[in-house]
């Protein structure tokens, strides 16, 4: 008998559905569950209304990230309304056993950082979160996508969620990545050229060369943006860079269920033959250092390049219009030069510790520009502990810059972190939307050695001419 | 509002995500484009124009993307909104919108324009949305078109279940299958 070919994405999820409703979602199994203080408690509050409990506690992961400070951690939370939030956080998770790293706790920090770090992430999995980048966790080969509250509920009183299969989509970028080009920039540009909503109602696989010469942390930033273009999520066929990953970590099987496990994960690729609803093919080679320009991540160019026209942008022209408006930008300008206020490095896009790295190999010899304010945020105590450790911390104080603590800080600004009305950031997160950093920010989305460019010059510079 | 790519950090920005309950969402929806930074009313903004009223929400293209924060949906609802008409809607914002109650109805491009040229025309126009029947229609014109709805959610929405309660009813099953799992 012949096996239908699948594709990766089948594979898992057709593994996990516990019930297909005709003309309805699947009812789908969950097997990681992280929860974190801001999306979480209309979620157990509506638990309790409706007297349920958590039906498997073992499952479900939190942390506090979102609003939590990223200076002064061991003073008390000054905002009473985010102090409530990990509050309540504390009090929902030790009511009903739910794992719980809150601030303070060595294991904290972004929950899309330390899912994987600590091996609780792992391919062939289904891994949800009230939270659009649990997207990130697909680097893995597992089925991660955001979700509301109502789910979240859903999901803590039954392991559940319901879901329509979305539709699959292919997207390959093959050849090798030039000097200074980083995981950040692919994405960036894939985004650029499949538009903010290019893909929504489908879940992405990433293939190709680029992608398998990728560590975990690049493909993480990869899958972590999926959800930019409009993917329900992005996922990468585990290999043994995933499996060298893993190995080892606190969470990660061992012995023989390590073997066991790893037979299983390796069965987990698309099948010769299987088909997707939509493919892309790009050449890595085409891809250089992106940056954004307007207010949605689709809005990006090589850093080399002009803004474009509202005609070559494509899309309604009012809202172009709009968005340069809204940035102070014009039509044609070249990026090169345009003046930078803040810089930011961190967010679960890229805060592990290759991109303190990238950041640092530029830093390194070199002084933060004067007028230039500068966050540093882990994603997440280990990863502060790594920049300690391998010396980066060294390079970062001489160059005139601070290490913050880890939390999500100015990718959203929930917490204090808030870039001021009208001033320009460069931002290694993944969001340029209006006030995004804060009421009236201007956000330029970049990678981790875009933003230490700017950092130094304190313009808008090709890290390439940086580059020894 | 005839403005693409509305984001969820538009609709309900992240410093306004603080609460511990469910109330008080409507206040802040569109916080920074209804007001100035002094918190008075931006008066060129569409909520701010006593002209407009009415249950329905029309938005452009790819509404509702971004951030998964059911408070964009929970801030629509608040307000007083129970349904929301785009050509295209993000994902994510289309299951929360389903999970509290309020309908979101995808529209062809053409019908778009056509509504929003419409109330241009006259901000009164009325617009009737038929669940049962599935249907959006401009009263003043008649144009009319279909729209698609699972018949699942269709259901739970016409009659006040959710799936919660679904979820809750096969709880053997799903306990059957959990012990299947490797993980």
């Amino acid at each position: 008998m012949s096996i239908k070919p699948a594709t990766l994405f089948d594979k898992v999820w057709d593994s996990h559905v516990v019930r297909k409703i005709e003309d309805g979602p699947d009812v789908l199994f969950i097997d990681r569950h992280f929860i974190h203080e801001v999306t979480s408690p209309v979620a157990f509050l509506g638990m309790e209304s409706r007297g349920l409990k958590v039906m498997f506690p073992e499952k479900t992961f939190a942390t506090a990230d979102h609003n939590t400070p990223t200076i002064n951690q061991h003073l008390p939370v000054a905002d009473p309304l985010s102090a409530n939030q990990l509050k309540a956080l504390e009090t929902n998770t030790g009511k009903y056993g739910i794992s719980h790293w809150g601030l303070g706790n060595p294991k904290n920090g972004i929950v899309h950082v330390v899912g994987p770090e600590n091996g609780i992430t792992l391919p062939g999995m289904t891994i949800v979160c009230g939270d659009s980048h649990t997207s990130t966790h697909g680097a893995f080969g597992a089925i991660a996508f955001g979700i509301g509250t109502s789910e979240v509920e859903m999901v803590l009183s039954s392991q559940c969620i319901m879901q329509p299969k979305p539709k699959k989509m292919r997207i390959s970028v093959n050849g090798k990545l030039g000097k200074g080009i980083l995981p950040k920039d692919v994405v960036l540009y894939i985004i650029s050229q499949l538009t903010a909503a290019g893909a929504t109602g489908y879940f992405v696989e990433f293939a190709g060369e680029a992608f398998e010469n990728m560590s975990m942390e690049g493909r993480m930033t990869v899958c972590n943006m999926s959800i930019e273009m409009g993917a329900r999520g992005g996922m990468i066929a585990p290999d043994e860079t995933t499996f060298n990953y893993i190995k080892g970590r606190e969470k990660a099987p061992k012995g023989e269920a390590w073997d066991k496990a790893l037979a299983y994960w390796k069965t987990l690729k698309t099948d010769e033959g299987a088909t997707f609803d939509k493919e892309y093919v790009f050449n890595a080679s085409d891809i250089e250092p992106m940056i954004t320009y307007g207010t949605n991540p689709g809005m990006g160019i090589g850093i080399t390049k002009s803004i474009p026209t509202a005609e070559a942008a494509g899309g309604s022209k009012s809202s172009y219009e709009k968005s340069l408006q809204y940035m102070g930008f014009h039509e044609a300008e070249p990026m090169l030069g345009k003046k930078v206020d803040y810089v930011f490095i961190g967010s679960c896009t890229n805060g592990r510790i290759e991109d303190f790295r990238a950041f640092a190999s530029i830093v390194k010899g070199r002084k933060k520009a004067d007028h230039v304010t500068a966050w540093i945020v882990p994603g997440s105590h280990i990863v502060e502990q790594q920049i300690r450790e391998e010396g980066i911390l060294d390079i970062l104080t001489e160059a005139g810059f601070q290490l913050r603590q880890p939390g999500c800080s100015a990718c959203l600004a929930m917490n204090d972190d808030k870039v001021p009305a009208g001033k320009y950031a460069v931002s290694t997160s993944n969001r340029n939307f209006e006030g995004r950093q804060g009421p009236g920010s201007r956000t330029l989305l970049a990678s981790p050695l875009v933003a230490a460019a700017a950092a130094v010059t304190g313009v808008v510079t090709d890290p390439r001419e940086l580059i020894a | 509002m005839p403005i693409e790519n509305v984001d969820t950090d538009q609709i309900i920005p992240a410093r306004f995500l603080k609460a511990t309950e469910r109330k008080g969402f409507g206040d802040n929806l569109f916080r920074d484009w209804r007001y100035e930074s002094d918190n008075t009313p931006k008066k060129d903004f569409v909520l701010n124009n006593p002209i407009y009223s009415g249950k329905i929400l029309v938005g452009g293209k790819n509404f509702g993307s971004g951030s998964s924060r059911e408070h964009a949906a929970w801030a629509i609802y608040d307000y007083g909104f129970r349904c929301v008409v785009s050509s295209f809607f993000a994902d994510i914002f289309k299951n929360n919108s389903l999970n509290v109650g309020i309908l979101p109805v995808t529209v062809s491009p053409e019908f778009l324009d056509k509504i929003f040229t419409a109330i241009e025309a006259d901000p009164k126009t009325e617009l009737v949305v038929d669940l049962p029947a599935q249907t959006i229609t401009i009263a003043a014109t008649g144009e009319s078109e279909s729209f698609d709805i699972n018949s699942y959610k269709k259901h739970n929405l016409m009659n006040g279940y959710d799936d919660i309660d679904y979820l809750q009813a096969m709880k053997e099953e799903i306990k059957q299958f959990a012990e299947k799992s490797i993980y």
